[in-house]
């Protein structure tokens, strides 16, 4: 069973619908105790980085969630939900995030902000999510920060806008994305496929 | 590099696609489902439903397109048509759409981009422009391009960017469905002004005009219907005559 974990995300149907057609089940994931006996989960994302830091913490679910990845337990982070992982975001100064990947959430600087669009997505290191998809395969991005690892090796994707910047992470069991899978098309099924059989 | 995207335009009414040109002599050009899944199939890269039809039925019709092709076109879907508040925004998002298009109702309330900004983030507003040029001015219009709000539409956008819209969706009423090309003084006088992206819309009839949105008008995306829904191009068609001038597309 896969939780999805919904702190008022505005993708999380988006979600959903994709894994009903994958005919994977996947139930909503509101407070702590709605994580028992779930085998992976999911932070969708879609929104501001402190917003979503908030609503998270009203539901208590912020502590299982660093918990389930401190324990090393299947987890995927789409978009703002890849975001939240890390310390801070440049998005919000002074709002900590769940702080399971040192770094920081920069701003695009000098292109058109948010991104919005297709993008490619070029592996960096030995992803299984990539598992069948080309390398600089298209994804579709939305976002106006990027994520900043301290620790060049948790990356597992790159991408450019103006500047080059890590588009997915992988550490053990952790997975996050950038761009939203759930609505790349087939490479993004695909990829969300790879996740789910892992 | 970000691509450029190619985003059909299906116009709903009371469920059927039709569309007209200069905003009249409106004609049928099919269902909305299936033209959906004939343009993911062609690789589409987003797909926009606009609701004409006046009606509430029109509306609860659009939102049951919407539900069922989202459950199988997995790509960015974007509704607009008769939003005219948070939960109106709420319900189309609810359905499926990714993102929602204000045109009427921002204009007689621009408070109405900062609300659903808050509520669901910038990126999921979209701020749709009817533009009508008169004198030297262009002017924002409101319902279906009937009224002219009197706000001057590049300050409109400049000042909707500000108020948290994510994306301008720009249509030039004097040159839809004309096939004379795109306004691309006007699609340009905005681009420049805003730094979020521009969907240049209306008048395209040509491959070329299509590209001159993007090089002349510096759009970032552009939004067409009859050209695809009547069979005159392929998105595949497009997609190769933007590579061909190094206009970066999904491919």
């Amino acid at each position: 069973m896969i939780g999805i974990l919904d702190y008022g995300a505005g993708n999380l149907h988006s979600v959903r619908k994709a894994l009903d057609f994958l005919g994977v089940q996947h139930r909503i994931v509101q407070q702590p105790s709605e994580m028992d006996g779930l085998e992976k989960a999911i932070l969708p994302g879609v929104g501001a980085f402190e917003a979503s830091m908030v609503k998270l913490h009203e539901r208590g679910l912020v502590e299982p969630t660093v918990n389930w990845i401190r324990d090393d337990r299947p987890f995927l982070g789409i978009c703002v939900g890849m975001q939240m992982l890390f310390t801070s975001s440049e998005e919000n100064p002074g709002v900590a995030g769940l702080d399971v990947f040192p770094g920081e959430v920069r701003r695009f600087d000098h292109r058109k902000v948010p991104q919005i669009g297709w993008n490619k997505v070029y592996a960096t290191g030995e992803s299984p999510l990539l598992k069948g998809i080309d390398d600089g395969a298209f994804f579709y991005f939305l976002h106006s920060y990027y994520c900043k690892p301290k620790q060049s090796t948790v990356e597992s994707g790159r991408s450019s806008y103006g500047i080059e910047y890590t588009s997915m992470l992988h550490r053990g069991n952790t997975h996050a994305v950038q761009f939203h899978p759930e609505k790349s098309a087939a490479n993004g099924l695909k990829l969300l496929q790879n996740w789910v059989e892992l | 590099m970000v691509t450029h995207r190619i985003i059909p335009c299906l116009d709903v009414d009371e469920g059927r696609v039709v569309k007209g040109v200069k905003f009249k002599g409106i004609r049928d050009a099919g269902d909305p489902v299936d033209l959906a899944r004939r343009y993911n199939e062609q690789d589409a890269d987003e797909l926009t439903f606009l609701d004409i039809g006046a009606s509430h039925k029109s509306q609860q019709t659009m939102l049951n397109v919407v539900e069922q092709v989202s459950k199988e076109v997995f790509i960015p879907l974007t509704v607009g048509g008769g939003i005219r508040t948070v939960d109106d925004m709420q319900k189309a998002l609810r359905a499926g759409a990714d993102k929602v298009a204000v045109c009427t109702a921002a204009l007689k309330d621009p408070q109405l981009l900062a609300q659903g900004s808050h509520a669901f983030g910038a990126q999921c507003i979209v701020l749709s422009i009817d533009a009508k040029k008169e004198g030297d001015s262009y002017y924002a219009f409101t319902h279906g391009g009937r009224n002219n709000s009197g706000k001057d539409a590049i300050e409109w956008a400049v000042e909707a960017e500000a108020l948290g819209a994510g994306e301008i969706l720009l249509n030039s009423i004097d040159r839809d469905g004309t096939k004379i090309g795109y306004d691309l003084e006007l699609t340009e006088a905005i681009s420049s002004r805003v730094q979020i992206p521009v969907i240049a819309s209306g008048g395209a009839g040509t491959l070329r005009q299509l590209l001159e949105g993007v090089t002349d008008g510096k759009a970032d995306a552009v939004l067409l219907a009859s050209l695809l829904h009547y069979g005159e191009f392929t998105i595949a068609d497009i997609k190769a005559h933007f590579s061909k001038h190094e206009v970066a597309v999904r491919w």
